[in-house]
């Protein structure tokens, strides 16, 4: 399975956030997406994620399944967390391995894993928005599906739950998952690919910008 | 399970438990229909005259209500992104949640029809055929409500335009909702034709309403 693009270009209201961004991820590789704010992080993940179309440039998938689109073999975990204040833990979970068509065998192994065992009953009102994206980092886990998208993944979370997150990115890698991640941290995935969505030119200039300063007296 | 009945079970969970939009709809039906015969005093015959259309216009604005959140909530916390990653078509991702909100918003308030069609002095044969006028009257109004649900969901104050875009396109099922109920209160036209003419409706909203909420959903996320 290999997730490919070639030349992408995205507009978003009128205004060109990044043209020319290729990358190739084939399974158990991960592609840690970088740039300053505004550089398009979000949307590169929410193109890949069909959720808005390029404005030029092809993606593509080989080797996953025909008949299926790359959002529908993909986990897209953004920054907000889709989980319903009215329902428990656990149903939020139930509801989402359900209409991603897993089975509801894997809940509790989930829910274990991300450290909500023990207040799966409980609303998911009082949830911590850290305990919101570990609800969501619990989906990923339930149901499984070869590629994910992760957009910050780590931004809400303490140290202890990072490490986890990096094990649950590891072993997904090592069962022929692959990964693409926006990010402003390390990932802690050594063999991570970067692709960085600063432009080049932008950079130069800051460098030349901060030579003329140096410069001068 | 299966994703749209796990997605119709969810919907109707959370429209049960506190906060969802089950209950005000039947509580704004019964408002609206108790305060009338005060508005309009003690004239039996006026209020049996303006009775069903009282009871529909009750009925129309309440399913209304529970509608601006019916993708708005989804939107806003992300479920939409994520429904749109499942293998579910949207336009039946869209039924089973107008389904839903059928089910929660419309049905009680039917069931609260003949209680409240007493005090518009609707007799219980009358009753009957007013219950089944909303019965398949009412699925319309749901499905005509999620075009619009749909069109408003990215604005933060949808409520007003919903029902703004809403209303005009629900003028024909109230037109021949309250028709068929007059004549099954009050008569003289048989019951039939108008009757004929709201199944129709109701038909017709059940095929379009999914398509075109679903086009509509598939723009508001770019």
């Amino acid at each position: 399975m290999r997730l490919s693009a070639v030349d992408l270009t995205c507009r978003r209201g009128g205004r060109e956030v990044f043209a020319g961004i290729g990358f190739r991820v084939a399974a158990g590789q991960a592609l840690a997406v970088t740039g300053r704010n505004g550089a398009g992080k979000s949307s590169l993940l929410r193109i890949v994620g069909g959720f808005i179309r390029p404005a030029g440039g092809r993606l593509w998938l080989e080797g996953g399944g025909s008949e299926l689109s790359i959002a529908e073999q993909a986990h897209y975990l953004g920054h907000q967390d889709a989980v319903k204040p009215s329902l428990s833990v656990a149903e939020n979970l139930r509801f989402w391995a359900a209409f991603f068509g897993g089975g509801t065998s894997k809940i509790g192994d989930a829910l274990e894993s991300v450290g909500l065992g023990a207040i799966a009953a409980l609303p998911a009102a009082y949830l911590s928005a850290g305990q919101r994206r570990r609800l969501s980092i619990a989906r990923l886990l339930a149901v499984k599906r070869p590629i994910w998208l992760l957009d910050e993944p780590a931004s809400t979370l303490d140290a202890g739950a990072r490490d986890r997150l990096t094990g649950f990115m590891q072993s997904h890698l090592a069962e022929g998952g692959l990964i693409v991640a926006a990010t402003h941290g390390e990932l802690g995935l050594s063999a991570a690919q970067e692709l960085s969505l600063d432009p080049p030119v932008h950079a130069s200039l800051a460098q030349a910008h901060q030579a003329a300063e140096a410069s001068s007296p | 399970m299966n994703p749209l009945t796990a997605l119709l079970l969810r919907d109707m969970r959370i429209a049960v438990r506190v906060g969802g939009g089950a209950l005000i709809g039947v509580l704004f039906f019964v408002v609206v229909a108790t305060l009338t015969p005060f508005a309009v005093g003690p004239d039996l015959a006026l209020l049996k005259r303006i009775g069903p259309a009282i009871l529909w216009l009750a009925a129309l604005l309440a399913s209304l209500l529970a509608l601006d959140r019916l993708f708005a909530a989804d939107y806003e916390d992300g479920s939409l992104d994520l429904i749109l990653t499942g293998r579910a078509p949207l336009e039946l991702v869209v039924a089973a949640k107008g389904l839903a909100h059928w089910l929660t918003t419309a049905v009680p308030l039917i069931v609260a029809a003949p209680v409240i069609g007493l005090l518009l002095d609707i007799e219980p044969p009358a009753q009957a055929g007013l219950v089944f006028t909303l019965l398949v009257g009412t699925p319309a109004l749901t499905f005509i409500g999620v075009i619009g649900a749909a069109i408003a969901v990215t604005l933060r104050r949808g409520g007003l335009l919903l029902a703004i875009i809403v209303l005009p396109l629900t003028v024909p099922v109230l037109i021949f909702g309250v028709a068929a109920a007059n004549a099954a209160v009050a008569g003289p036209v048989p019951f039939g034709t108008p009757f004929t003419v709201l199944c129709t409706l109701t038909l017709a909203s059940l095929v379009v309403g999914p398509f075109a909420a679903a086009a509509a959903l598939r723009l508001d996320i770019e």
